[in-house]
């Protein structure tokens, strides 16, 4: 089968792989019919993450036909369509049993402070991911939903990541009604959060980041107001000034371990790889959120440390939170969303591409060009 | 938003912060009117991560543990689990001086350690340098050129997606070349350095 493999730092090619096998009662093999690229995707490509080996394929967003199911299988059949959640999960460990799906303590092997995530290095477990003609599903009965009639494919392909995460940060961010949401970052992840933030009643949601024309579609897609942090000399000083010099309620750091906006944090941070990541967002995020305020985490970070102004949070009495998203649990109240008409989640993908020309969406992707936003990516048998 | 922060007589400068939040710059009402689906998850019961931890959740497992999944090879896994998971992925074994530093790292540190880490970011870049003499021995070396997707500077505009538009990456942008063949350029220089070296002794 045709797949993406990674070749080192800012390398990757498409060759032959041989196609995955049943290697448990309750595996299936899915057909992918669409990928999408994640911006923590970029994590991998750009090396951060650790123990990422040569041959990877990448992608944990992907939606298919299933092709084979082992012998315990029971709620999926041959020819379904279904989306896949980006979480590998088992249903039963302590802390599945209790919702925390992307906590899953049965299925990674390597770490136990991260759960099972389909192409993301062996840090997240080992598994090869979606970006590939085929790809091997764990616990099948348990994560893949069959695709509904009614739900647009690439709606279902947002929702298996992106989408479910934004959404689930602003659940995290506690949101009231009337309060101020400040989110940083406009891509993907944070235009969810941003667009989330009104369906829990938000009072106002600004959306802070570099790039003029994703602050153009926070403003269409997610209603928000924005600011380019580029044209302010302290963005947490213009923070306060929008907000009676108190800080906002709530804040949402959509951007993670590949943050601009501070030379020696961004060099040593993603440059360097001397920090699990550039903090600079979750900075800004704890110093321009008001006292007793809550900040979610959705942005990724590496294991390793980074330079967080814990200080600060400590002293403003700060709730931080944070998750990889349990993904199958945002779907039914989404779903219902985007039949009401409140959410589209496709109307963020900018670009669809065949399977063979990923290594230039990669590229694309992680220097912004094109007014890139969200990539479709589309395997040969699917086109 | 119209301040809810009053001069006082004091003096030019002199203030107070009350007790009230400031008011919204727009009501409840109008953003209900504005913007679709506004307020449809304002109870926090019709947030489905509410509360976090849901005791009892359906998942579709009809098992009490599931299953082993067959060990085909000596697999690695963190000190920190009490054995080796049911469930594991199979993608790319250990294999040559990579896999024998990433084995000691799993063998010898916790995750809590950053020696652990340190070691799986070393093996990544020997397993880098490992793949690309075995790919010229398959004949089907890296390709630069392709497989950094260079080529999207063209097909993507690149000089016009970077340039006049306000980015804070393009300032550094000059460091990336530095940064990324630099480490190539002083290990030439180290092996040149070696090899003289000998020639000299000899």
């Amino acid at each position: 089968m045709r797949a993406m493999v990674y070749r080192g730092p800012y390398k990757i090619r498409v060759e032959e792989k041989d196609r995955p096998k049943i290697e448990h009662p309750n595996d299936a093999i899915v057909k992918v019919t669409r990928a999408a690229i994640c911006g923590s995707d970029l994590h991998l490509y750009h090396g951060v993450m650790t123990d990422l080996r040569v041959g990877h394929t990448f992608g944990h967003e992907f939606i298919g036909i299933v092709d084979e199911v082992g012998s315990s299988v029971q709620n999926l059949k041959v020819g379904d369509k279904v989306m896949v959640p980006f979480n590998i999960y088992c249903g039963t460990c302590f802390f599945c049993a209790r919702g925390l799906f992307s906590n899953c303590h049965n299925v990674n092997a390597n770490a136990t402070a991260v759960g099972g995530i389909y192409g993301y290095s062996h840090t997240t477990g080992g598994y090869d991911g979606g970006q590939a003609e085929y790809v091997r599903v764990p616990f099948a009965d348990v994560g893949p939903s069959i695709i509904p009639d009614d739900i647009d494919d690439e709606d279902a392909l947002m929702l298996t990541d992106a989408c479910s995460t934004g959404y689930f940060g602003a659940q995290l961010a506690d949101i009231h009604e009337g309060d101020t949401v400040v989110v940083f970052g406009a891509g993907p992840v944070g235009l969810y959060a941003a667009k989330s933030s009104w369906l829990m009643g938000a009072g106002r949601v600004i959306v802070i980041d570099h790039l003029d024309y994703r602050l153009e579609k926070a403003r269409t897609f997610a209603h928000a107001e924005t600011y380019n942090f580029v044209e302010y000399d302290d963005i947490v000083m213009l923070m306060k000034k929008l907000t009676d010099n108190l800080g906002a309620d709530r804040a949402i750091d959509a951007v993670g371990a590949e943050a601009d906006g501070n030379l020696f944090m961004h060099i040593t941070g993603v440059k360097l790889k001397l920090q699990g990541g550039s903090p600079i967002a979750l900075n800004w995020a704890i110093d321009s959120v008001r006292k007793g305020g809550t900040i979610s985490v959705m942005g990724a970070y590496g294991p390793v440390p980074n330079a967080v102004k814990y200080g600060d949070a400590l002293n403003k009495g700060l709730t931080i939170r944070g998750n990889q998203a349990p993904v199958k649990r945002q779907w039914p109240r989404l779903m219902e969303h985007i039949r009401n008409g409140y959410l589209k989640p496709s109307d963020i993908i900018t670009h669809r591409i065949p399977l063979d020309e990923i290594a230039e969406g990669y590229h694309m992707f992680s220097s912004k060009l094109d007014d890139c936003i969200k990539t479709v990516v589309v395997p040969p048998s699917a086109a | 938003m119209a301040s809810i922060i009053e001069e006082r007589p004091g003096g030019p400068g002199r203030g107070a912060y009350p007790a009230e939040k400031p008011t919204p710059r727009e009501s409840s009402e109008s953003l209900r009117a504005r913007i679709p689906g506004w307020g449809a998850d304002l109870d926090p019961a019709d947030r489905p991560s509410f509360p976090r931890e849901q005791p009892g959740i359906e998942t579709g497992a009809h098992w009490t543990t599931p299953e082993d999944q067959p060990e085909t090879y000596p697999r690695e896994r963190s000190i920190e689990h009490a054995f080796l998971t049911p469930v594991f992925g199979t993608a790319q074994p250990p294999k040559g001086v990579s896999g024998v530093i990433r084995r000691y790292s799993y063998a010898r540190h916790s995750e809590a350690k950053f020696a652990h880490w340190a070691l799986l970011i070393l093996a990544d870049r020997v397993d880098s340098i490992e793949s690309q003499f075995t790919s010229i021995l398959q004949l089907r070396p890296d390709n630069p050129i392709t497989e950094t997707g260079i080529l999207s500077e063209v097909r993507r505009h690149g000089l016009s997606s970077r340039y006049g538009r306000n980015r804070t990456d393009v300032k550094h942008l000059w460091l990336d070349p530095i940064l990324i063949g630099g480490p190539y350029i002083l290990a030439g220089w180290a092996v040149l350095r070696v090899v003289r070296g000998k020639r000299r002794r000899r």
